[in-house]
């Protein structure tokens, strides 16, 4: 038989990537030999591509199998042998651990699981944070990346290559001795602003003292968000029938900054402040950001940001000059021309690797437990510490890791199937 | 017609005025032209002229080059001298005094051969087997054990030779695991790139420290009773696990680049999958993802740094250990911006050099 297969002792390896030239090859080589029924011979099975393919997978999955149970077996040996308790029933039982920072009630009287929660939240704080400012630094300094003065361009240019170029890990140390090792103590406190101290107990700054009047505010905000909400649907919807244009713009910004004033002046404009004081050896009052948090937001951001602003780039410069000038001849204004033009069209290039460098600022966020930090993997840390349970441990942090991002990319696809070029 | 053309000829030509031309002329073009760059030139020197002479004066004037930690404790300038006196421990780790010329000896070469690669002209085969023996040597190098070299045991090393021997290690044994799991996710069998696409969206999903961590920790438990594999060799295979999916992904790019047509002119040349593969599609594949590729490999370099978290003593690792010493307790902006500075140099060069090689490969 004409076969075409040169190795047709192939081997495990070279048999799994097998692709359908293959199978077509072989179609063919069976056509012809039928053709000849005196030579006709069994097509031995190891040249069946559909069959070898079942087999070959067959044979990875059982490998893969096998791999798996000899680790267990492996594991549950050793566990035994070391008297390490396994399953999830550690979650339940006293923490005895102490946690520096929490944004829900605390206590080393508490289960394990309630401080694993307290990591979460930890985490999802300094990310949530991180993120927005690195969105607002990014965008500025890949925006001044681009200016025209040379001076401004060339030291953008130079944080972004400087900071992209020196591992995160470090940037936090440095971040970290900054405020412990080069800062003040409270007494001698840094005092750049009004409010705002610099001290080696970290950063505290005066916030509005508490009033009734805020949570108003707040549900004012709400508001008018739904009200602008509706505004923007309802002037889409005339300008579509009746091609008249509603200053939409303007209209909700009056109303998002008009309505929470609104209620504030009901309230009589309380401008009571919070500001911190020295009492002792620290600051009492206003708003405390510890060392850990603001080195580690600080460090987060600015390495962030230098990705970010490279993405900001991009996508201006993705979009040619025509299209400004040919939106500009068609008689739009400055500003239409970029919120119906050049945004849409530059956000499309921006937005995905976007939201990977907002996934890589809450990855890289686990380094806090380099600089002591209570985020989730510090406290999954001290929780494998004390009972010894790793693998549960590991497991937790990689799930919860998983859940981001698979709750990111599931944003995200939906974003690009929105966003996708229409095409016929 | 025919006058004006003579008359303009036999006039002068005329000189740009001075203001459009030359210093001033750029300057004017490129710094003051209109009022808003006018004042952001003028605030950005402003803020220059408060931090950069402050900053000059602390790192040069006032600074210590060769002293001890007492008299740097007296100084206001930079303390370099936290650098000077430890050089040696910061770049070797506790890899044995007498011998710390074999891992100085490994970098050159290491060195000698990054250099040596960044002419395309010397890509050839021989290359690849010179690669290969120098990363023998500089194995046996690092261990010893042969040829009268005195054994160091690998819990010894440390510093600046086991940030390059992670990195250089983890990338070369990453980059076939990559291109593997790439063909393995565009695989048309089912069951194996079910398994590819699991791995890899696994472990871009997760940060490279509960890999480590599960490295450290974890690994241990899987292994039979006896059986003991050591931290270095633990950690290098999480970093290679961890690099590989990045890898994998960049190549999936690469291999979506390549049109239809070369796939089904080479299987109507008769060629088999593997021999379609390597000489028809991963050539013009690793071809465009050499620029992707490079900054995977700078982000791996850098996330080297990672393995302080347990406890590996890396570059990092050891610059904190020396700055835990009483002596020099605080002098940490100095140490920490000069491996700020080492870190820098490597990856701008290799940033610098992708670059480069995607304007040649252009054309």
């Amino acid at each position: 038989m004409p076969t075409i297969w040169q190795n047709s002792g192939l081997q495990h390896e070279q048999v799994k990537i097998l692709c359908k030239s293959q199978r077509d090859h072989e179609r063919q080589a069976m056509k012809t030999d039928s053709d000849h029924p005196n030579t006709q011979e069994v097509i031995p099975f190891w040249n069946d591509p559909s069959k070898r393919d079942f087999f070959f997978q067959l044979g990875v999955l059982a490998m893969v199998g096998c791999l798996g149970y000899y680790l267990i077996t492996n594991t549950i040996a050793n566990l035994e042998r070391q008297a390490i308790a396994t399953g999830f029933g550690f979650l339940e039982r006293e923490s005895a651990f102490e946690i520096g920072e929490s944004l829900i009630s605390y206590s080393a009287a508490d289960s394990y699981g309630r401080a694993l929660i307290v990591g979460v939240l930890n985490t999802l704080k300094v990310s949530f944070i991180g993120i927005v400012l690195t969105v607002l630094l990014g965008t500025f300094i890949g925006v001044a990346r681009l200016s025209a003065n040379w001076l401004v361009a060339k030291l953008a240019a130079g944080f972004i290559e400087v900071l992209q170029d020196i591992p995160i890990l470090l940037q936090l140390f440095f971040w970290y001795a900054f405020f412990y090792e080069m800062l003040p103590s409270p007494r001698q406190a840094l005092n750049p602003i009004t409010g705002v101290f610099l001290s080696n107990r970290g950063l505290v700054f005066g916030i509005p003292a508490a009033h009734p009047a805020h949570i108003y505010m707040a549900i004012a905000f709400a508001v008018a968000c739904i009200l602008v909400y509706f505004l923007i649907r309802q002037a889409r919807k005339r300008q579509a029938l009746t091609g008249l244009v509603f200053p939409v713009g303007r209209v909700s910004l009056a109303i998002l900054i008009g309505l929470p004033l609104l209620v504030w002046g009901i309230h009589g404009f309380p401008t009571a402040m919070n500001m911190p004081e020295l009492g002792g050896f620290n600051f009492e009052g206003g708003m405390n950001l510890s060392p850990e948090f603001a080195a580690l937001l600080i460090g987060l951001v600015l390495y962030t940001a230098a990705f970010v602003a490279e993405i900001v780039r991009a996508g201006i410069q993705a979009i040619s000059q025509g299209q400004t000038e040919a939106a500009l001849s068609l008689g739009l204004k400055k500003g239409q021309v970029l919120h119906l033009v050049i945004l849409p069209q530059s956000l499309r290039v921006i937005i995905p690797p976007l939201t990977s460098q907002m996934l890589n600022l809450t990855k890289n966020s686990s380094l806090a437990v380099a600089i002591g930090f209570p985020d989730f993997v510090s406290v999954a840390g001290t929780t494998i510490n004390q009972t010894g349970q790793a693998i549960e441990g590991v497991a937790l942090i990689m799930i919860i890791y998983l859940c981001f991002s698979l709750l990111t990319s599931a944003l995200m696809n939906w974003y690009n199937k929105k966003m996708a070029l229409v095409e016929r | 017609m025919q006058r004006k053309a003579q008359t303009t000829t036999a006039t002068d030509t005329i000189k740009p005025p001075i203001t459009s031309v030359g210093v001033i002329g750029w300057m004017r073009s490129n710094l003051f032209n209109g009022w808003f760059n006018t004042f952001l030139t003028l605030l950005v020197l402003y803020l220059l002229w408060k931090t950069v002479p402050p900053f000059v004066r602390w790192a040069l004037v006032d600074s210590l080059w060769i002293s001890d930690g007492a008299a740097c404790q007296k100084s206001d300038g930079a303390c370099w001298s936290v650098i000077t006196a430890n050089l040696r421990f910061i770049t070797f780790g506790f890899f044995p005094h007498d011998l710390q010329w074999r891992p100085l000896l490994a970098m050159l070469i290491l060195i000698a051969m990054l250099f040596y690669s960044r002419n395309r002209k010397h890509w050839k085969k021989s290359l690849a087997y010179s690669w290969g023996v120098a990363l023998i040597i500089m194995g046996l190098l690092m261990k010893g054990g042969l040829f009268g070299l005195a054994p160091v045991e690998s819990s010894q090393w440390g510093g600046l030779p086991l940030t390059l021997l992670l990195s250089v290690f983890g990338l070369t044994a990453a980059y076939p695991l990559g291109v593997v799991l790439a063909l393995g996710r565009r695989s048309r069998m089912p069951a194996i790139k079910m398994l590819c696409v699991i791995y890899i969206e696994l472990i871009r999903g997760v940060p490279l420290i509960s890999l480590l961590f599960m490295s450290s920790v974890v690994f241990p438990l899987f292994l039979p009773e006896g059986i003991t594999v050591n931290k270095i060799l633990r950690a290098q295979v999480a970093i290679i696990l961890f690099t590989a999916a990045y890898i994998a992904e960049v190549v999936r790019g690469g291999l979506q680049a390549i049109p239809k047509g070369q796939y089904e002119a080479a299987e109507s040349l008769g060629l088999n999958y593997v021999q379609t593969m390597r000489l028809i599609v991963l050539p013009q594949a690793l071809k465009i993802m050499i620029p992707p590729t490079v900054s995977v490999l700078i982000s791996a370099f850098k996330d080297t740094s990672l393995v302080v978290i347990i406890a590996l003593y890396d570059l990092l690792k050891t610059t904190q250990s020396v700055l835990s010493d009483p002596q020099w307790m605080g002098f940490s902006a100095e140490a920490y911006i000069f491996i700020a500075f080492i870190y820098f140099i490597c990856c701008f060069f290799m940033s610098d050099y992708s670059r480069r090689l995607e304007k040649e490969l252009e054309t």
